[in-house]
Parts: C-alpha cells; sequence; structure tokens
C-alpha cells in the first residue's frame, strides 16, 4: 500500500511533468519562463505567447489528460467487466459505434437537409450521439457475450460490429455532399487540439460523469476478478454493476470519440502496462493509476505527433497506434500470457 | 476441538423438488446440514449432484419446496444476505491469475467491507487466521499464475473459510489432483469441520475417500437423493446399485470399490 501510494504520487508528478513539456512544445518557440508567466497569469513578452498558451496549448494539453485517462480507464473497465485481457474500447467496437453516431449528425445531418442539420450539429449533439453509438454497441456485444462464452469469439464479435458500424458509415459517406465528408475525415484522424474552452467543459463534464459512475463499481469490480458466479457468492448485484460499467464506458469513450476522433490502442494497452509497474489488482489502486498512465502516455503521443519544430500536426490516431501496436506485441512475447 | 459443542442444523430441506424449467431431477428431498459435519455428495455423471448442489447454494430456484438457512427461507435472501451463509469453491478456474494470494482471499471478505471495499482491521485479522489455517502465510504474496493446482485449491479454500460463512460448498474439489493430494484435501476438510464447527459439503467422486472419511453421505441417484451416515450406506444395498454391474462393485467387508 505504502509502495503504490509512493509510485501514484510519482505518477502525478511525471504527469505534471510532461504536461509542461507538451505545452512548451509546439510550432512557435516560446521560452520556460513565458510560458509559466502565461499559465500564472503574470506579464508576458508578447502577447501572441501568452494566446498560443491559454488558447490553443493549454486546451489541447488538457483534453490530452482526459482523453488518455477516460480511454485508459475504460480500457480496465471491459477487460474486467469481460474478463478478457484483449478487451478495450477500440477492439470491442466501441469506438466504431461512437464513429456511427457522429457520422449520423456529421454526415446523415448534410443528407437529411439543411435547417436540421445546422440545428442538430451542436457539440452537444455530437457527444450524445457518440455516447449513444458506443452504448449501444456495448449492449450489442454483452448481449452476445451472455451466448458465447468463450473470449475469443467475443472479440470477433467486437470486429464484427466495428465492420457493420463502418459499413454503415461508408453508405451515409456516399450520399454526404464532399465538405461533410472532408469534416468526418478529418474528424475520424482524430485530433486533441481543435478544441475550445467551451467543448474542453463539456467533455469535462461527461468524463466526471463517466469517473463518478465507475467509482461507484469500484468493489463489485474487485470480485469480478474472480468470475461472475464468484462475485455473485460475494453478494455482488451482477444486473446492477454491469449496466453502471456499460454506462460509464459509453460516456467516457463516446464523448472522448466525439471529440477526439477515435483513437486506438491506450484502451488497450495501457492497463496491461500499469499492472506492470503496480502489483495491486485492488480497482481502487488500479483506478488512478490506469488514469495517470493514459494521461501520461497521451500527453507524449501528442508531442510527438505535432513534431517538435515544424508547423506539422500528424493524426493522433497514428501515433497511438504506431505506439500501442509494438507495446501490446512486446507484453504478448515477454510475458507469454496476458491476464485482465 | 471440542466434541461436546451443540449440534445446530444450518440447512435444512423441507418437500424439496429440484430441477429445471421443463425437467425434473429429483422430488421430495429431505437433506439436513448440521454444524461441523463434512458432507459429501456422490453420484455417476450426470445424476443431477450440481443441480443439487446449486439449488442448494441459492443459484438456482427450487421447483418445489423449501430449503430453510437457520430458520430463514432462502428464497427471501438477496444475493448480499447469501453471502453471510454460503461460500462457494468451484472448478471454474476463470479467475484473474494475476491476483497474488492475499488479494484473492482478502476478496472472500467482501461482504463485510463498505462500499468501496476496503479492509478493516479485523478483516486483515479474518484473511491472517485463513492463511494461517491452510498454512499458506509464506505464500500469501506469490501470484496464483505461479501456484500448483494444490496450492490453488488451498488457497480458494482461504478464500472461503475467510468469507467466515457457517457453510461451504465446494464442487469437485480434488479433480486434477494426484491420490496423496486427493487425501490431503480430504483430510484438510475433516479438520477444518473440526477446528472451525463450519459444515462443509462437496460433491466428489472418490467414493471410496468419501466413505473413510465424511461424517454424512448425500447420495444421488437416478432421481434418488438419500442421506446417510457412510456406516449406513455401507450396510444398506444402495452402493451396489450405483454402477452397472459390468465392471466394478461394491464390497462391504472392506468398504470400497473393486474391479472386477
Amino acid at each position: 500500500m505504502q509502495k503504490n501510494t509512493i509510485f501514484l504520487l510519482l505518477g502525478v508528478l511525471i504527469l505534471l511533468l510532461f504536461m509542461i513539456l507538451n505545452i512548451s512544445l509546439g510550432s512557435v518557440n516560446i521560452p520556460l519562463k513565458e510560458i509559466m508567466a502565461s499559465l500564472l497569469d503574470a506579464d508576458v513578452e508578447k502577447e501572441t505567447w501568452r494566446y498560443i498558451i491559454l488558447e490553443y496549448r493549454l486546451p489541447k494539453a488538457i483534453t490530452a489528460i482526459l482523453v488518455g485517462s477516460g480511454l485508459a480507464l475504460s480500457g480496465l473497465l471491459m477487460q474486467t467487466l469481460f474478463r478478457n485481457p484483449l478487451a478495450g474500447p477500440y477492439v470491442l467496437g466501441l469506438s466504431s459505434g461512437a464513429s456511427l453516431g457522429v457520422a449520423m449528425v456529421i454526415l446523415g445531418g448534410s443528407i437529411f437537409g439543411g435547417v436540421i442539420s445546422s440545428f442538430f450539429f451542436s457539440k452537444w449533439t455530437l457527444v450524445i450521439a457518440a455516447s449513444l453509438g458506443s452504448i449501444l454497441v456495448l449492449l450489442a456485444v454483452l448481449a452476445t457475450s451472455f451466448r458465447v462464452k468463450d473470449t475469443m469469439t467475443l472479440l470477433i464479435i467486437g470486429l464484427m460490429f466495428a465492420s457493420l458500424t463502418s459499413a454503415v458509415v461508408s453508405i451515409l459517406s456516399y450520399f454526404s455532399p464532399a465538405e461533410s465528408l472532408q469534416q468526418y475525415v478529418f474528424w475520424s484522424f482524430g485530433s486533441l487540439g481543435n478544441l475550445s474552452w467551451q467543448e474542453v467543459l463539456i467533455l469535462l463534464i461527461f468524463w466526471c460523469l463517466g469517473i463518478l459512475i465507475s467509482i461507484f463499481c469500484i468493489k463489485n469490480l474487485n470480485s469480478l476478478l474472480l468470475g461472475e458466479k464468484y462475485a455473485v457468492s460475494l453478494g455482488a448485484n451482477l444486473k446492477k454493476t454491469r449496466l453502471l460499467v456499460i454506462l460509464a464506458t459509453g460516456l467516457l469513450a463516446g464523448s472522448i470519440t466525439a471529440f477526439a476522433g477515435p483513437i486506438a490502442f491506450i484502451g488497450l494497452a495501457v492497463p496491461h502496462l500499469t499492472r506492470q509497474i503496480i502489483t495491486k489488482n485492488n480497482h481502487l489502486i488500479l483506478f488512478p493509476a490506469v488514469a495517470i498512465g493514459g494521461a501520461i502516455l497521451m500527453l507524449i503521443c501528442d508531442s510527438i505527433a505535432q513534431l517538435p519544430g515544424s508547423n506539422t500536426t500528424l493524426p493522433i490516431n497514428a501515433i497511438t497506434s504506431l505506439i500501442g501496436a509494438p507495446v501490446v506485441i512486446w507484453l504478448l512475447v515477454r510475458k507469454k500470457k496476458l491476464y485482465f | 476441538m471440542n466434541i461436546e459443542t451443540e449440534i445446530k442444523s444450518i440447512l435444512k430441506t423441507h418437500q424439496l423438488d429440484i430441477g429445471y424449467a421443463n425437467k425434473l431431477i429429483a422430488k421430495n428431498i429431505s437433506v439436513e446440514i448440521n454444524t461441523g459435519n463434512l458432507i459429501a455428495v456422490i453420484g455417476v455423471n450426470g445424476s443431477g449432484k450440481s443441480t443439487l448442489l446449486k439449488t442448494l447454494t441459492g443459484d438456482l430456484s427450487p421447483k418445489k419446496g423449501e430449503i430453510y438457512l437457520q430458520q430463514k427461507n432462502i428464497t427471501e435472501l438477496n444475493t448480499a444476505q447469501l453471502s453471510h451463509f454460503i461460500s462457494v469453491v468451484l472448478t471454474d478456474t476463470q479467475f484473474s491469475h494475476n491476483l497474488n494470494v492475499e488479494e484473492l482471499v482478502a476478496l472472500g471478505r467482501q461482504p463485510y467491507t463498505n462500499w468501496l471495499g476496503q479492509l478493516s482491521k479485523n478483516d486483515k485479522l479474518e484473511i491472517n487466521k485463513a492463511l494461517q489455517l491452510l498454512e499458506i502465510e509464506e505464500k500469501s504474496l506469490s501470484k496464483c499464475s505461479d501456484l500448483s493446482d494444490g496450492q490453488l485449491q488451498k488457497v480458494l479454500l482461504a478464500r472461503a473459510i475467510a468469507q467466515n460463512t457457517p457453510l461451504i460448498f465446494l464442487d469437485e474439489p480434488t479433480t486434477h489432483l494426484d491420490l496423496y493430494h486427493k487425501i490431503f484435501v480430504f483430510k484438510l476438510l475433516k479438520k477444518l469441520t473440526r477446528q472451525t464447527e463450519k459444515a462443509i459439503v462437496f460433491a466428489t467422486h472418490e467414493i471410496n475417500l468419501a466413505l473413510q472419511l465424511c461424517d454424512q453421505i448425500i447420495l444421488v441417484n437416478k432421481g434418488e437423493i438419500i442421506q446417510k451416515t457412510p456406516e449406513e450406506l455401507i450396510k444398506s444395498n444402495l452402493l451396489q446399485e450405483l454402477f452397472p454391474k459390468d465392471l466394478v462393485a461394491f464390497d462391504a467387508s472392506s468398504k470400497s470399490f473393486r474391479v472386477l
């Protein structure tokens, strides 16, 4: 317990360090002293610097933290609920479900009339549609998981739902005008940088809701580590836990995907990476650890994506996959077997 | 332990019928489980052993009749209340092998912990007691993935002990174990019933061992469920009827089954 508390505190420190590093990197070179001055509301040499820091880089860093921690936590929730080490919001088709929701709003809106689309196309609509999309896919995967006990089958079913939703998205794109299609494609690359403070606030509200709900599941998630039969024998209310976990994951993965696009591997890889450092399996300790780990990894990925010293920003989704896939392969080869 | 402690009834059935929606397995069952008793449930494959265990643990509703847990009807208890009466050890090993021994045993305290599952001083005391009782304290930090089948069985049993229920059900605790460890587990269960006054009920195929070591036997055979002491069972002709007579027969003088 003592050791893990130290690890958590250390994690927070590293997180702050990476956050400052993330803010200090970008196409415009701003001295560290001026960055701190902007953050602390002191005098800054150039007003544009303050603007870049406060209106662009800071919301982006906060988005990265919310996205990374939220996705990593939903990965942990999925892995424990499905008792499957390979579960995660992307693998189980949650991100595809959210994509479908977003596509319905961006593409569907443009097909079914201009007036309605401008009315519907507010950020709230996007987030709610995306959350509903992921919750729907999750419920479908869960319903089939009662019929098939085999974990591999479950993952394949997740993949099938992903192709189903992407097929619907293809049909929608086929009938969409070029601008909305472009808008959708850019969204699907994933980006952390385009959020206004108001949008960050909406994301934060969903994030808090998701976290709050999952905190109430911590005890039953621990008993689920023994399997559903043991969990029931320990007095867990399975139906309620399942519903709450799905709701929390849907809110987290849905809202994050709505704003930042479908981001792969964070949800799958971070819980396993965290388990290499934190030896406890108690979700009370794993929860903050995984959240901090996800935030740190996302900040790193974002720092790489903006290619320090250049004007180019790479799609964040590509970076997380480039880092995440080798990490999962390395873990599988080294540990021979992954546990949830 | 003091043998003269008062024996109390923990579980009692009343005109119990068990089975599934459109299939009756056995009817009018009368079973009684008392404190400190080691009871084996025996029967051939597919006879309904696990249906009986599922029903007695509250996992499956009775088709008819009642099950009383210390005067309380089992159907009126929710899972949280039930977890104070019955703990289980299952054959299913689909739990996270990432857990270490101490963590796994600690999960047995869940019925008593707060909404976050934090362990109190008393919880930690009970966990240590369970680890000591099964002599696995020095293994407490080992991961389950590093344990042998026999050690894992002890850990799962320790978890059930930590749950501190008057009744423990085990589903075939000796499968996958060699003869020595089978006897070891039987002896261990017997010792636990004597030391803790808990009643332990377990399904098993080891009839020879059960006849030697158990206080009571519940025989499940062809829709009939009978509870007797080993001596009574041997005197009755029921064991001779258990298997088809072409390969194996029960020899009452040696109290064991013999290959023909």
